[in-house]
């Protein structure tokens, strides 16, 4: 399934960074804690946690994480931060940084660092911060759009503001 | 902002939820400078905020009683009777009160309801009858923007239609139709306090699926409304000005001022004509207790001694599991089909209400299990088709009957940022409630065997809880040795005093509180209106 415009959009409504259809996604991260690297990273590590049928992962992570980090430097610091503690494991365990690596590394790295099993937490050690602001955050951004709910059978899932038809409708 | 006390005023009321800002909407709109006191902040009302809060709710990671930012030493408590209870998770500080939090289901209580003690010699009769109430329910529905039909064959007389058309019964629903056709269970409509229909610059409904504990769109009816109402009739409305006593006159008939902290560490006193204590029923009783002086040793308006007896709430009983087809459960934060024909209490008092609630949210939904599990990519995918999609539940509420011995009472020890004692809520359940519940599981395991369920979970006896409605506090009735306030909703006690909350009900059967306390806040507006 295909992430388009429409999913970011979605995606960022219910995180409360844009209001409504008229923002026009930015896709350059700008001088914030949140730059090319950090987006990068998120990208990555999108491509583990996200299921396979999800098409367009870079510029629905890339639009997303832009925008919902422009307004919120609180979220851009702790991302950024992560990314770093990240990046650190990383370096030890692989000798690169997350971004470097292949999928299999990568997926190995992640649950090597235990963030599979981490309790997600904004003030937490490394690895809740990791499943905190890498992991949860992609996951709530895909899982609250129309294209992300439908992969597991809701197409206006918790979050997303998909109307009051769909809850009558039954299934196909 | 200033938080000084104003001079020459008519009204001063305690707490800014439903009951106080109708009371001040209500109040300053007939023109009496009205003063609002109100422990919590006054939240961002913006969209982008209730989005982050959403945020909040649905994200492990943070506490289930920081969306609203409850907690820590301004709301400390004890629990300390047989039974738990959560107080925390149960109100809301702040300008909006609890109702930022609810589910804003509204229902108007039977006649039965009124007179209980009389029809089954059990419980407690109010001094006041369903038609005293009816005209000020219909008004509480327009205020509240209620969706709702006149579907529902034990409804109460009503006149007019709800001012929203009712939302239309989900997928589910028509399952459980069926089922219960099967056994001459009737179901019908929910009356909501969320607008089908814009009106008045809000939005209608859009389908967040987050109601409890916060909408983003603003359908869902809060008190912020009716407080913002009455700012712009001219009321003030001070914030982070938690009431820490009231203070009478000499001759101990009437409230001269309440005094008031500040965030600075300051204390105010607001002086004023008529006082009204708005702040929740475990609030309310509190606040009369820590009022107390030379004169009322046991606290204000407590000659009864009741102040903070027959403390009660709904018990909530439930049995979900799954069906072997799609069930399309989370689309909604809310329900649209209840059965009420088990609610009326038999002649022989042999059990209380009971209110079926059939859930379109039953199960979790997919965020909620890709956010919790230990796994990603097709893996957890994997998990959440095996789990999302097929969940059914039937909930109910029971009616618990009051009983002396359940009360909020000051703590001993522990007190709050204030240095006041902490309240104490003593709750237990009797044997009779809990043959209710057992009833009430009865009955909805009947209806999953007829959906051909496969039952996964029962709450029952064992694991009942609270539904958060904090009734009986400062009863109401007609004689001053057994109750608190009467039927003007004005303390025995002191002639200036009215307390409007769920904290006045005798009785509460089995309906969610807040249209009732919607219809007696605007009734003891009118009653406080003739006294100025
Ligand atoms: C999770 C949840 C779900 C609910 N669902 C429903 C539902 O579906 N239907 C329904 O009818 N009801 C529901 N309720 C109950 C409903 O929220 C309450 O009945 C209603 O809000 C009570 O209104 P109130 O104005 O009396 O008190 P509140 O709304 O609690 O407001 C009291 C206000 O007083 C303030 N206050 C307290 N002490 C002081 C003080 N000393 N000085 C100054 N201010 C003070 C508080 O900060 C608060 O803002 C629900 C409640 C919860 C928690
Ligand atoms: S489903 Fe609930 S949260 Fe969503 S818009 Fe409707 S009332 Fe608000």
């Amino acid at each position: 399934m295909e992430l388009t415009r429409r999913d970011v959009l979605a995606a960022l409504a219910a995180s409360g960074a844009a209001a409504g259809a008229s923002v026009s996604l930015a896709s350059d991260p700008g001088d914030g804690p949140v730059g090319d690297h950090e987006v990068d990273t998120l990208v990555a590590v999108a491509r583990v946690v996200y299921p396979s049928a999800v098409d367009g992962v870079e510029s629905f992570v890339g639009q997303y994480s832009v925008e919902r980090a422009r307004d919120r430097p609180e979220y851009a610091s702790g991302v950024a931060d992560a990314v770093a503690a990240l990046d650190e494991y990383s370096r030890t365990w692989e000798d690169a940084e997350f971004v470097d690596l292949d999928a299999e590394r990568a997926d190995r790295t992640l649950s090597g660092f235990e963030v599979d099993t981490a309790d997600p937490d904004p003030e937490g050690s490394d690895r809740e911060r990791v499943r905190y602001y890498l992991v949860n955050e992609l996951l709530y951004a895909l899982f609250s759009t129309p294209t992300g709910g439908s992969l597991a059978g809701i197409e206006n899932p918790q979050g997303h503001p998909g109307g009051t038809t769909s809850y009558q409708r039954g299934p196909e | 902002m200033n938080r000084e006390p104003s001079e020459r005023v008519d009204v001063c009321i305690v707490g800014a939820g439903p009951a106080g800002g109708l009371m001040a909407d209500g109040l300053a709109r007939r023109g009496h400078d009205v003063v609002v006191l109100e422990a919590g902040p006054r939240f961002d009302a913006d969209h982008e905020d209730r989005e982050r809060r959403m945020e909040r709710s649905i994200r492990p990671g943070h506490g289930p009683d920081s969306v609203w930012e409850m907690g820590g030493e301004r709301d400390a408590y004890e629990s300390t009777g047989e039974q738990y209870y959560p107080l925390n998770a149960a109100r809301v500080k702040g300008v909006g009160g609890s109702t930022l939090h609810w589910q804003g289901m509204v229902m108007r209580l039977h006649e039965r309801d009124f007179r209980l003690e009389t029809e089954t010699g059990v419980g407690a009769d109010w001094p006041i009858a369903y038609d005293d109430l009816r005209p000020h329910y219909a008004d509480a529905e327009d205020e509240l923007g209620v969706a709702g039909a006149s579907d529902n064959p034990f409804a109460p007389p009503r006149e007019h239609p709800h001012p929203q058309p009712a939302f239309e019964p989900s997928y589910s629903d028509s399952l459980f139709a069926d089922a219960c056709e099967e056994l001459g269970i009737a179901t019908h409509s929910v009356p909501n306090a969320r607008l089908s229909e814009g009106r008045e610059g809000r939005s209608a409904c859009v389908g967040y699926g987050t109601c409890q504990p916060v909408c983003p769109s603003g359908a869902k009816y809060d008190a912020t409304i009716h407080v913002e109402r009455a700012e712009a009739a001219g009321a003030r409305v001070l914030d982070r000005a938690p009431v820490q006593r009231l203070e009478h006159d000499d001759a101990g008939e009437r409230v001269t001022a309440a005094v008031y902290a500040t965030p600075e560490g300051e204390q105010h006193r607001q002086e004023a004509r008529e006082f009204v204590l708005a702040a929740g029923g475990v609030e309310n009783p509190r606040l009369l207790l820590l009022s107390e002086s030379e004169q009322y040793p046991d606290g204000l308006a407590n000659s009864s001694g009741l102040v903070g007896r027959f403390f009660h709430d709904h018990l909530f009983a439930g049995v979900g599991g799954t069906l072997d087809r799609p069930t399309r459960q989370n689309h909604v934060g809310f329900n649209t089909t209840e059965s009420h024909q088990f609610y009326d209490q038999p002649p022989d008092g042999s059990r209380g209400a009971i209110k079926l609630e059939f859930l379109n949210y039953a199960g979790p939904s997919p965020v909620e299990m890709a956010l919790g599990g230990d796994d990603w990519g097709d893996e957890m995918l994997d998990r959440i088709r095996a789990n999302y999609g097929t969940h059914v539940a039937v909930g109910a509420l029971v009616e618990q009957r009051p009983r002396a011995e359940n009360r909020i009472r000051l703590h001993p020890e522990r007190t709050d940022d204030h240095g006041n004692p902490v309240p104490d809520v003593v709750w237990s359940l009797s044997d009779d409630e809990r043959r209710t519940i057992e009833r009430a599981n009865e009955i909805q395991r009947r209806i999953m065997d007829e959906l051909g369920a496969d039952v996964e979970w029962t709450v029952g006896p064992e694991s009942t809880g609270p539904a958060f409605h904090h009734m009986g506090t400062t009863r109401m009735g007609a004689d001053p040795e057994s109750s608190v306030v009467d039927s003007q909703l004005r303390t025995h006690d002191l002639g200036n005093l009215t307390v409007a909350s769920s904290s006045v009900f005798p009785t509460g059967g089995a309906m969610n509180p807040t249209l009732t306390i919607a219809a007696l806040a605007l009734k003891a507006a009118d009653h406080v209106d003739e006294r100025l």
